[in-house]
């Protein structure tokens, strides 16, 4: 029997050191440098900021949250404090976190191909281990159009223009609101991501029916949480077999096997968001206990050695 | 079904009594019932309008005291019983009634959920006071249900125009003067808290406050409601400072 303590969860991602494979999500809590850093004390690999824009967006008017059964919804509508300040968000996040070994992740989106290219360029002044290209966020449509994710050709042309603009490794994160992912996965890899992160939130709707009307001021949000695990599953394991670069899983999971799951399915490394409710910031390292226990228990001696090994099962 | 899994929705609510309290603060009771402690809040939802926080005054039957500030509270103040609020809650840590001896201190609207504090406080048997503040007479909140209560009452104002002139700060001293106090709750602007905190640790008293943020999800994710690390809607909104703490 392996001993416990040898189980190594150490990941790495696009050359970058991760102490756990378990990465703070964006969206989630990354609205400061004093709570990044807390989370990365508290079990996290890497810390990702909340996405930010070439210009501060104010986000759409509450309610742009709500919790529904097994998951939220949610319509933020990309508040941040624009791409100059988040420079000093990701410097400071930084220098709190640089004796931890966790990395941060510094996530961006714009409304044109030029403007991640310039938000892309700006943040690297920060030096963030690796950036995340947000081309996914569903909750802008009415004002932006359909993201850059739904169509290979926008997808690639996002990726294209953001490694010509910084040195940073990039991890795109793509949309399950696609008919064909693995296509998208594909051309983003051709167009040079290092990285794919997925899944977004999926697109749905919630109506209060003595209000008779849609609850969130957006009308449309994103689900996150436990409810959309299975469909986060599918998209990583169709990533994993169309593309080589790793892939960061996201998509409710709040427990070591949930984790675990996203790993066999093909994630390298996995993000946790909507499961800091029910766990607190603590959640993190709680998850990471429990994958420790599982992957020791069943006589794995690294995190990565699970990666991909459900589709090891299928070729049998 | 695990009931984490429960859905936490807002729920339609009718309004069955609004009190006018002063000139913009109005006090609305609605025909729900929560499980919840002085000093947590709900999220009220005005369809088409917003959703925003409200601190509670009590919970058995829901009630909260709202001055117009804005578009939403304006919009409120538009409703009268019958008329519905849709309320999703409650959260948040609320205060901890500890000590035999408290001092409940309320500046502006933040009055609100000291009234809920000191009402719990007497029904444990506990020996509440309270210090009302307000820029002016006309701001002043609460110092008839207050008395109603049986609660000794200071009255502060910036201006002298009713009760003391000066800040709940000088009442807090006062208070010190006139009895014993086992802990400091309050609730207001940051500069009061900012203020009271300092007093408190000069003093060596052990105080909770309670801090208003912008809020989204209330739920502890979105982060929106950060304060230096700390998560105000799942953490707070109320924070201890005991006699040693920085």
């Amino acid at each position: 029997m392996t001993a416990f303590t040898s189980v190594d969860l150490t990941t790495d991602l696009c050359g970058v050191r991760l102490p756990t494979p378990l990465i703070l999500a964006s969206g989630i809590l990354g609205t400061s440098a004093a709570l990044m850093a807390r989370v990365g004390r508290c079990g996290a690999g890497a810390v990702t900021s909340k996405s930010c824009s070439p210009q501060s967006r104010a986000g759409h008017p509450n309610p742009t949250v709500i919790k529904w059964g097994p998951g939220f919804l949610n319509a933020v509508g990309l508040a941040n404090p624009g791409m100059n300040a988040q420079v000093a968000i990701l410097r400071e996040t930084k220098a709190r976190l640089a004796d931890s070994g966790v990395a941060v992740i510094g996530s961006i989106f714009a409304e044109t191909v030029d403007g991640f290219a310039r938000v892309a360029e700006t943040i690297s002044a920060a030096q963030p281990d690796l950036i995340e290209v947000n081309i996914s966020c569903p909750n802008v449509a009415h004002e932006l159009g359909a993201p850059f994710a739904a169509a290979p050709e926008s997808a690639a042309a996002v990726t294209r223009a953001v490694k010509a603009a910084t040195e940073v490794p990039i991890i795109v994160k793509l949309s399950p609101n696609v008919a064909d992912i693995a296509a998208i996965a594909q051309a983003v890899e051709a167009a040079g991501a290092d990285a794919l992160a997925a899944i977004n939130t999926v697109s749905g709707m919630v109506i209060d029916i003595e209000a008779v009307r849609p609850i969130l001021a957006n009308r449309e949000g994103g689900i996150s949480g436990p409810a959309i695990k299975p469909i986060a599953v599918r998209c990583i394991y169709q990533c994993y077999r169309a593309v080589s670069i790793p892939i960061v899983g996201i998509g409710g999971v709040s427990s070591g096997a949930d984790a675990i799951e996203l790993m066999m399915a093909g994630a390298r490394a996995v993000g946790v968001g909507s499961a800091v409710h029910w766990g607190g910031v603590e959640t993190f390292s709680q998850i990471a206990e429990e994958m420790t226990a599982f992957l020791a228990s069943h006589g794995y001696a690294r995190a990565a050695d699970v990666v991909g090994l459900a589709h090891r099962e299928e070729a049998r | 079904m695990n009931d984490r899994w429960q859905p936490d929705l807002p729920r339609a609510a009718r309004i069955v009594a609004v009190q006018v309290e002063n000139y913009r603060t109005r006090t609305f009771t609605l025909d729900r019932r929560l499980a919840a402690r002085p000093g947590q809040f709900v999220m009220a939802w005005l369809p088409g309008v917003e959703e925003r926080p409200l601190s509670l005054i009590a919970g058995d039957p829901v009630a909260f005291t709202v001055a117009q500030v804005g578009p939403f509270t304006a919009a409120l103040h538009q409703l009268g019983p019958g008329d519905r609020v849709w309320v999703r809650g409650p959260y948040g840590n609320g205060f901890e009634l500890r000590g035999e001896h408290l001092l409940c201190v309320g500046g502006g609207y933040g009055v609100a959920p000291m009234l809920f504090v000191a009402r719990e406080a007497l029904r444990m048997g506990l020996q509440p006071r309270a210090i009302v503040g307000a820029r002016t007479s006309a701001d002043l909140l609460f110092l008839d249900r207050f008395a109603a209560l049986g609660c000794p009452t200071l009255a502060m104002t910036d201006d002298g125009s009713a009760g003391q002139r000066g800040l709940v700060t000088d009442g807090i001293r006062q208070a010190l003067r006139e009895g014993p106090v086992d802990e400091v709750y309050a609730c207001g602007p940051r500069a009061m808290l900012e203020a009271i905190l300092h007093l408190c640790q000069e003093l060596r008293l052990p105080c909770q406050l309670s801090w208003e943020n912008k809020m989204r999800c209330a739920s502890g994710i979105c982060g929106t409601c950060e304060e230096d690390g700390w998560i105000v809607c799942r953490e707070g909104p109320v924070r201890r400072w005991g006699v040693d703490d920085e």
